[in-house]
């Protein structure tokens, strides 16, 4: 069956040359730092959107600038298509690749360059994974706050590229938000460096356009990121509801109430049960709907906070209270949720999706959600990330029916357009790859598009990074395609 | 000066006006004017006149306004459900001697912020999504109304601090933030510059989530709160939250900081009024244009950039945002190459220069010029907002500058 996502059509005088251009990256990068035969091509063919994959025409995994700087000149040079990569944890085929493209993969780019506590800012190589940048700093009372679920594994490169968020974002930001400075490799092989240890950008915030824009504008290899004093301790409460309009309103009074905790998650019950089945954290089965509320600061202020909050949902008929006694238990409760698409994955394959809606349409959306996937036949779990309104819910399907998985593709599509109808956003997280690229008309007009693509092609004249990503594919300007 | 009355109003001017290549002067309120490079045009295009919340939703901490809409009225709104703009943002006009409504528009445009950026993000880290008109006379909207939004490029964050060079603002959607019910600040008195540094430093490395951390020289610290700071210097560092929690983070922090000098609690109506006097940079709201730079750095980097110019020039400053705020007031010329040759050596940031005399700013780059590489990208970015180039053509080059 024809997919339902195409990708630029592979320029044959690229593909043509294949060898030649083999040759020439041999002459740039040392032997371990080039793959192009089939078996070592292949972990890159795809991201965490499995349902796609091409094979690339070769694989550049620099460990320098310099390094990265000469491949995009050479491939400005000759037209080639780079597509830039972290770890390829990408939820929507941010790092795909295409028959004529370069995978461009920071993987050995691993470096902390240096950690300065009296500014609070670490400055890290592209390569370096989101989780391990809190851990060279734990011991010493710091943390760096931006925590994708996939964080173990997910590069700060790849962070940068889909501006991603996490859990505690609700509190401390997403990447954006945290993020100081950047070495950033532009498609003519020019180095840039924007930001640094210091505040605000100079004059135009390309930092902050960089941030988010999927590897079209260039390559980071290196940031400065902020640093934050770890709070002394950390609890998360979890709430059973037997609606899931009362948990949304609980989450709403929470907020109004002045409170901001640290995180906010939600599960509903078809969630519950997956994960509780996989992680074995005590998770009510009885419930329709779980909140898990976490709360920071000293164990005097965490008791006040937590009194606060389970007052407040009590005053939304919350039926199962579980307060944490131990750091174990805390992990315990955390487990269950962080694992939730991993957990799923064991009992079905399923699209996970990633739309924001204003915190007051989530009982409304859910609602909704709920209708069309039934509608199309499947089920759905949701997950969510309560406090700022972040949706994963997760269709599950057969991968091996071919029908199903375009039904789930099509269920998928018509949420993410109720999350614009609602006045939320197509992606919260996860960014548009190619996964939500024919969807962007629904919540941009031709003319914001068109202002987008402009200032796409001041930096990438010619559409070479990451060409099939974000914009459709149809009605680009200049040479796009 | 144009005001339009509605953003359809605003989109057929700026399209006749790219038509015949007519200039336009953006501003909001016209409060902050003084910033930038001078800018030759033929008319001043205000957006006073998009006025009016649009919409306001505690529950969800969201509110949208029309551009022009005063800052007070926003902050007014937002006080009457115990919400504020986290960014606190400052109010130009003691500084530069101005009158008028500072506009919500106009703060996100010049992106300001105030003391508590440093933890909270700033003006562009609470904006959310924007509706302006290009250069072409194009409505355009970017962003969205939820924080959690990486749907395409990031245009609202470009638009930011863009000094209206490359959209009119007609509308935005910011985030908001519950009030903190208690608020303190401690004074930590005596600390030289460079002392100041390190126990500014000590209180960010404590987990009692400071919210200000500024550093008030000898020379000015008789310029806030009526003169009833502690004798000597003084560093100030504010706390707020939940009542009972600023008493007990302050208490710890107090501990600490008594390592450094004598430390004293200000209460929470002398801290609200110390902090506005710092956010709005009091000590030279001194009626005169002498050269006024805002010089960001890192935090520890500050205190070295003022010793050194002290040896060479007439200098007043003081420190906000842990150090890595520095204002300074010169007492005749701007000296800015020294400025910037020294902030280059002290590992880098940027200085604006925000008022001095017309003369002086003629003469002078108010913005940081930029590396040829990032001027050429801010340049061809700017093409594509404003190909006619009428948007306050020149408000933030300068010599070494492109845009």
């Amino acid at each position: 069956m024809a997919e339902a996502i195409q990708f630029l059509v592979p320029r044959d005088n690229v593909l043509a040359r294949r060898l030649s251009i083999i040759s020439d990256l041999a002459d740039l990068l040392p032997p371990e730092c080039l793959v192009h035969e089939a078996r070592g091509l292949a972990p890159f063919e795809t991201d965490a959107f499995i349902a796609y994959r091409r094979v690339p025409l070769a694989v550049a995994l620099p460990r320098t600038t310099v390094q990265v700087a000469a491949v995009l000149k050479y491939c400005h040079r000759y037209d080639i298509p780079v597509v830039p990569r972290g770890a390829g944890t990408s939820l929507s085929g941010g790092a795909i690749p295409q028959e004529d493209a370069v995978v461009l993969c920071l993987s050995k780019m691993t470096r902390i360059i240096e950690i300065d506590y009296a500014n609070r800012t670490a400055t890290v190589q592209a390569g370096v994974t989101n989780l391990s940048i809190s851990n060279a700093v734990g011991t010493d009372g710091f943390f760096y706050a931006p925590d994708p679920s996939s964080q173990l594994a997910c590069t700060i490169g790849g962070n940068i590229g889909m501006n991603s968020g996490g859990a505690h974002c609700l509190k401390y930001g997403v990447t954006t938000n945290n993020l100081l400075g950047v070495k950033l490799v532009l498609i003519d092989g020019t180095v840039v460096e924007l930001g640094g240890k210091h505040l605000d950008a100079a004059g135009y915030d390309l930092l902050g356009l960089v941030c988010g824009s999927e590897g079209q504008l260039g390559v980071v290899t290196e940031a400065t990121v902020r640093l934050i004093a770890k709070p002394e301790g950390a609890r998360p409460v979890l709430f059973g509801f037997d609606t899931c309009d009362e948990a949304g309103a609980c989450v709403a009074d929470i907020i109004a109430a002045g409170i901001i905790p640290v995180a906010i998650e939600f599960m509903d019950k078809p969630a519950i049960e997956i994960c509780e089945a996989f992680a074995k954290a005590g998770y009510p089965l009885d419930v329709a709907a779980l909140l898990i509320v976490e709360v920071e600061g000293s164990e005097a202020e965490m008791d006040a906070m937590l009194a606060s909050i389970v007052e407040i949902a009590g005053r939304h008929g919350v039926r199962k209270v579980r307060e944490c006694q131990s750091a174990t238990e805390a992990a315990l409760i955390w487990k269950g949720r962080k694992l939730a698409f991993g957990a799923t994955g064991r009992i079905a394959d399923y699209i996970c999706m990633d739309g924001t809606v204003p915190l007051g349409k989530l009982s409304y959306v859910l609602g909704r959600t709920a209708q069309i996937v039934e509608g199309f036949g499947l089920r759905v779990a949701n997950v969510f990330h309560a406090g700022d309104g972040n949706m994963h819910p997760l269709i599950l399907f057969n991968a091996n029916d071919p029908v199903e998985a375009a039904k789930a593709e099509a269920a998928g599509n018509e949420i993410l357009k109720l999350c614009v109808e609602a006045g939320g956003c197509l992606t919260g997280e996860h960014g548009v790859g190619i996964e939500k690229r024919d969807l962007m008309r629904y919540q941009y007009s031709d003319i914001d598009l068109a202002q987008q693509m402009d200032v796409r092609g001041a930096f990438d004249e010619k559409w070479l990074l990451n060409p099939s990503k974000v914009f459709p594919l149809d009605g680009r300007i200049r040479a796009a395609c | 000066m144009l005001i339009p009355t509605s953003e359809t109003d605003a989109a057929y001017i700026i399209r006749n006006a790219a038509g015949q290549g007519k200039r336009l002067a953006i501003c909001g309120g016209n409060t902050r004017s003084g910033l930038g490079q001078m800018v030759e045009a033929a008319e001043v295009f205000s957006a006073r006149g998009l006025s009016g919340i649009v919409d306001y939703d505690p529950a969800e901490m969201v509110m949208t306004a029309k551009a022009g809409t005063p800052v007070a009225e926003i902050e007014a709104a937002l006080a009457r459900n115990r919400q504020m703009l986290a960014f606190e943002p400052m109010d130009h006009r003691g500084i530069m001697g101005t009158s008028g409504e500072p506009t919500i528009g106009g703060a996100f445009a010049a992106n300001v912020s105030g003391p508590r950026r440093f933890v909270a993000g700033a003006a562009r880290d609470s904006l959310l999504g924007i509706r302006f008109v290009n250069g072409r006379g194009e409505a355009v909207k970017a962003g969205g109304r939820v924080m959690k939004n990486v749907t395409g490029l990031d245009l609202v964050k470009l638009l930011a601090g863009s000094f209206g060079t490359l959209g009119f603002l007609t509308e935005v959607t910011f985030r908001v933030l519950p009030v903190p019910p208690a608020a303190d600040t401690l004074v930590v008195s005596g600390l030289d510059d460079e002392t100041a540094a390190k126990a500014m430093a000590t209180a960010m490395s404590l987990p009692v989530e400071v919210s200000g951390a500024a550093h008030l020289p000898f020379t000015v610290r008789h310029r806030f709160i009526g003169g009833r700071l502690p004798e000597g210097e003084a560093t100030v560092l504010r706390i707020e939250g939940l009542a009972a929690s600023v008493e007990a983070r302050a208490q710890k922090l107090a501990a600490v900081m008594e390592a450094f000098g004598p430390v004293t609690r200000l209460g929470s109506a002398d801290s609200a009024t110390l902090w506005r006097d710092i956010r709005d940079v009091a000590p030279y709201a001194d009626g005169t244009s002498r050269p006024l730079w805002r010089v960001s750095v890192a935090p520890s980097a500050g205190h070295q950039l003022v010793a050194a110019l002290r040896l060479e020039a007439g200098i007043d400053a003081f420190y906000d945002w842990q150090g890595g705020l520095v204002w300074m007031r010169m007492e005749a010329d701007a000296e800015a190459e020294l400025v910037r040759r020294y902030i280059r050596a002290l590992g880098g940031g940027h200085a604006t220069l925000v008022r001095a005399p017309d003369r002086i700013r003629a003469a002078t780059s108010a913005f940081e010029p930029q590396p040829d590489a990032v001027a050429a990208l801010s340049a061809r970015i700017r093409k594509t907002f404003d190909p006619a180039g009428i948007f306050s053509p020149g408000r933030m080059s300068g010599r070494g500058g492109a845009v």
